[in-house]
């Protein structure tokens, strides 16, 4: 049994230690938002926060994210209304949707670190593949969350 | 015509925040517009059951007022959750905050003669092909309200009037509710139903946010890949690693005491393990022992390929336009020039896996899946499970993409022969590797252009000759290779620029591979090839690209009024670039829609890339929603820019070599130019689509300004194969 501690909430799951992360999280726990792409950790669409960084789940064996504090995009906020979410919402970010929990998460953990990011920082850290071309609107989202924050 | 990104509103103008409430309000939380399954429920994509009194098959209305339209095109990001439900709303004089938005049924029309027409989504076509008769659904709803009310009040229909959602009679102070008199509209029925006209419209052409934003920021949305069903389990399958190959023997009993293994499933090219996780499945069945029949097609080679397709040059192939005196003109020409262009077989490479859950059962089989075209994988699940279709339920989910790959039901026909071999319902994914490889491609062509020009530099002769990979070829069995596949020559074939000697020919050769529309289709190689081969018949007419263009445009007013807009919002004239920078232009029609595009690159020192700007300018004639069709500009430039870049898949011994986003490229957040898009709208008639019609002029943009950088033209796509240095 390995115990993981999830959007605030410790689980143990009965599983191969070596099981990645991602797949744990969507077929065990079925947090379904947490997303397959590639399974190689070049598309991020199955970023987790693992202590507030972005992590890649889908290459990260579950036994080692034990000791970590995880959140999915379910546990990001109560009402889907994380500074950060809706940000998207008021950019229209979202097309297929299918990699922007990722794309979320990832930008939930650069507005953690810099709570101004530079269009460089953005491009840096705001790795994750969206098939769809929203980079426009995610850039833009970013900014405004910086920019509701005022003045730090 | 008018050139803005949406038109000035002035009437009831609807905030962002009518939107939010309505999210919160119409569902009880952010899931407006979709159903979420829970655990608990066997078929999570029913209909809503409080939907309430179904005025037409299009809508119902409950007696809280709350509007529930059906869609039947497939929601793949292009935002027809928004775009379509907008028109019937439009006629309906719906609140548009009341309004909720569920998928239409395929085994509903299936049973009711076809009643949600065409369901396929693809061609851009979801807009084109049924506004008409969305906007009469939502008329005919309206009529039947108005007289519903004028029957309660005893008054003549024709002093009632419907508006944001109530129905008032002129000569009184009563209103009513839609919720309070839907049940009575239900029953009743109405004739002569008179559609607007677009200068009528109060909500078509507004702004719109979708619908279905809120549930992709907070990890409700469903797509395929997230139905979770009791006692489902999971299968992971390996193909053949060469197409058309065949599974000789496999070793089961090397995997089956791992945990969770359940079976082996055999099929004709692929294998496949089920267990009860889709990790154990994946890890099992990679470690199988398995033995293919490769085929012939295990000798092949991209560069063979190319050969072989170059070589067909040398025939006349298929004449399918010939004006004039091509050949004596060429003969006469004081300058010619000739280049062969060559386009690579590319994977759509949907950002969600290709997959599908079904559940077979005594008295029905369902399938859950991201689906393009939901009747032919009706059609085809019926087909071999051997049920009638009435018993077959497809429920479509949210696509994470669809590019055309989720239109083939290649992955449905295979999720359901293994589901018929296990008596639990089973989710089927591809790994990225299985969806790359196994993938269905757009085609690869090779292009050769001629053109003469007399003394003076005019054009006097222009001939192409394509050899392409037929699509029909593929789909159908029982296609004539004597004809010529529409989709291999559009934008070839239609070639607009007027040329008094012009010859256009076709050759159609397939390779062991399986293409499939991939966005824009033919167009994405032919507007590639032949706009950077007019570019370069402007040079050797030493004439500017838009003074070239618009020389053999005349008379093609909509095309003209792009290339004004264009020319005037690039700054193209008196632009000031540094150096190792250029602009590059492209214009091309498709799907009813002209996209004319200007590319400013760069080309650094060290022979480094940037797209720094695209700026568009799009007629689609009419416009539903600026919002959502901004965006699919923007999307279809990503898409074209990425291939064009770096797209290209690799044949070595038969097998693709490409198979993650390692090797097979995607374009990212650092990469990304500014995009400016500008809509140009001729308005009539025309409505045009707007899913593709911005991916075809990208490649073309791009090249043709690096050519006035580097002096090295692009006749190879894609663009990372080259080393560049500025001239």
């Amino acid at each position: 049994m390995i115990s993981l501690k999830i959007n605030g909430k410790v689980t143990e799951v009965d599983v191969d230690p070596a099981t990645p992360l991602l797949w744990v999280i969507r077929d065990n726990l079925n947090l379904t938002g947490t997303k397959f792409g590639c399974g190689i950790s070049q598309c991020g669409a199955c970023t987790v926060l693992m202590d507030g960084h972005a992590t890649r789940s889908c290459t990260m064996p579950v036994s080692q994210a034990a000791k970590f504090n995880i959140v999915t995009i379910e546990g990001l906020s109560e009402g889907g209304d994380h500074p950060v979410q809706k940000a998207w919402i008021e950019e229209d970010v979202p097309q297929c949707g299918y990699c922007q929990s990722g794309q979320i998460l990832s930008a939930v953990a650069l507005l953690n670190e810099k709570s101004h990011p530079t269009d460089e920082d953005i491009n840096r850290t705001m790795t994750n593949i969206c098939r769809c071309g929203t980079y426009r609107r995610i850039r833009k989202a970013i900014h405004r969350v910086a920019q509701e924050r005022g003045i730090s | 015509m008018a050139t803005s990104s949406g038109k000035d509103f002035t009437r009831r103008k609807l905030t962002r925040r009518d939107f939010v409430k309505s999210s919160a309000t119409a569902t009880g939380g952010l899931l407006l517009g979709f159903h979420i399954p829970s655990i608990s429920k066997m078929r999570p994509f029913e209909p809503y059951p409080d939907a309430g009194a179904e005025i037409n098959a299009w809508l119902s209305i409950d007696t809280d007022d709350t509007i529930t339209i059906r869609v039947a095109q497939a929601e793949m990001g292009q935002g027809v959750f928004s775009s379509l439900p907008m028109i019937v709303a439009e006629e309906l004089e719906a609140d548009w905050r009341n309004v909720r938005v569920e998928y239409a049924d395929a085994n509903r029309s299936a049973r009711e003669g076809k009643v949600y027409k065409r369901m396929s989504t693809g061609g851009s076509y979801a807009v084109r092909g049924s506004r008409e008769y969305l906007q009469r659904a939502g008329a005919e709803a309206r009529l039947r309200l108005i007289k519903a009310a004028a029957e309660k009040w005893l008054v003549d229909p024709d002093d009632c009037y419907a508006d944001y959602g109530k129905i008032y009679h002129r000569g009184s102070s009563r209103s009513i509710n839609y919720g309070a008199i839907a049940a009575a509209a239900a029953r009743l029925s109405v004739a002569n139903v008179r559609i607007k006209t677009p200068e009528e419209f109060n909500l078509i052409g507004l702004p719109t946010p979708r619908l279905d934003v809120p549930s992709k920021t907070d990890g409700s949305a469903i797509f395929g890949i997230d139905v979770r069903l009791p006692g489902m389990v999971y299968a992971a399958v390996v193909h053949c690693p060469v197409t058309g190959g065949e599974l000789r023997s496999l070793r089961f009993n090397a995997v089956r005491n791992r945990p969770g293994v359940i079976k082996a499933v055999r099929l004709k090219s692929a294998v496949a393990i089920v267990a009860e996780h889709y990790w154990q499945a994946k890890t099992a069945v990679e470690a199988m022992p398995v033995q293919w029949n490769l085929g012939p097609a295990s000798k092949t080679y991209s560069e063979t390929f190319k050969s072989e397709y170059i070589a067909e040059l040398q025939g006349d192939g298929t004449v399918l336009v010939e004006t004039g005196d091509v050949d004596g003109m060429m003969d006469q020409a004081e300058k010619s020039i000739e280049s062969d262009y060559v386009a690579p077989y590319l994977a759509h490479a949907c950002m969600e896996p290709l997959n599908c859950t079904v559940s077979i059962q005594q008295d029905r089989v369902d399938i859950w899946a991201g689906v393009q075209n939901p009747e032919s994988a009706l059609a085809i699940t019926a087909k071999l499970t051997g049920r009638s279709p009435a018993d077959v339920y497809v429920h479509n989910c949210y696509l994470g993409g669809g590019f055309g790959r989720r239109s083939n039901t290649d992955y449905v026909e295979e999720a359901v022969q293994i589901a018929a071999q296990i008596d639990r319902p089973v989710q089927m994914i591809w790994s990225r590797e299985e969806d790359m490889r196994s993938g269905s491609y757009r085609p690869m062509a090779v292009m050769r252009f001629k053109a003469g020009f007399d003394l003076q530099r005019n054009l006097i002769a222009y001939s192409s000759h394509s050899v392409t990979h037929s699509i029909a070829a593929d789909r159908e069995a029982d296609w004539d290779s004597s004809k010529v596949d529409p989709a291999s020559v559009e934008g070839l074939v239609d070639m607009p620029y007027q040329v008094d000697h012009k010859k256009i020919s076709h050759t159609a050769r397939n390779t062991h591979l399986k293409s499939w529309w991939w966005r824009s289709v033919g167009h994405s190689q032919n507007a590639y090839a032949m706009e950077c081969f007019v570019d370069e018949m402007a040079t050797a007419s030493d004439m500017d690209a838009f003074a070239f263009r618009r020389k053999h445009l005349e008379g093609r007013t909509q095309l003209l009024d792009v290339l004004d807009v264009l020319e005037q919002k690039s700054g193209w004239r008196n632009a000031r670039l540094p150096e190792g920078t250029a602009m590059g232009l492209a214009i091309h029609e498709s799907f009813g829609t002209i996209c004319g595009q200007v590319a400013q690159v760069s080309v650094s020192q060290a022979g480094e890339i940037s797209i720094d700007r695209i700026i568009s300018v799009v007629d689609c004639g009419n416009l539903v929603n600026p919002l959502t069709a901004e965006m699919q500009v923007e999307s279809s430039i990503v898409y074209g820019l990425t291939a064009a870049l770096y797209g290209k898949l690799t044949v070595e011994n038969g097998v693709i070599l490409e198979d993650n986003f390692d090797t097979y490229r995607m374009l990212s957040m650092a990469e990304m130019p500014v995009l400016e898009t500008h809509f140009a709208l001729s308005g009539g008639d025309k409505w045009g689509g707007m899913g593709e019609p911005a991916t075809p002029p990208v490649a073309p943009a791009v090249c043709n300004a690096l050519y006035k950088i580097t002096g090295q033209r692009i006749r190879i796509l894609p663009i990372k194969d080259y080393f560049l240095q500025r001239a």
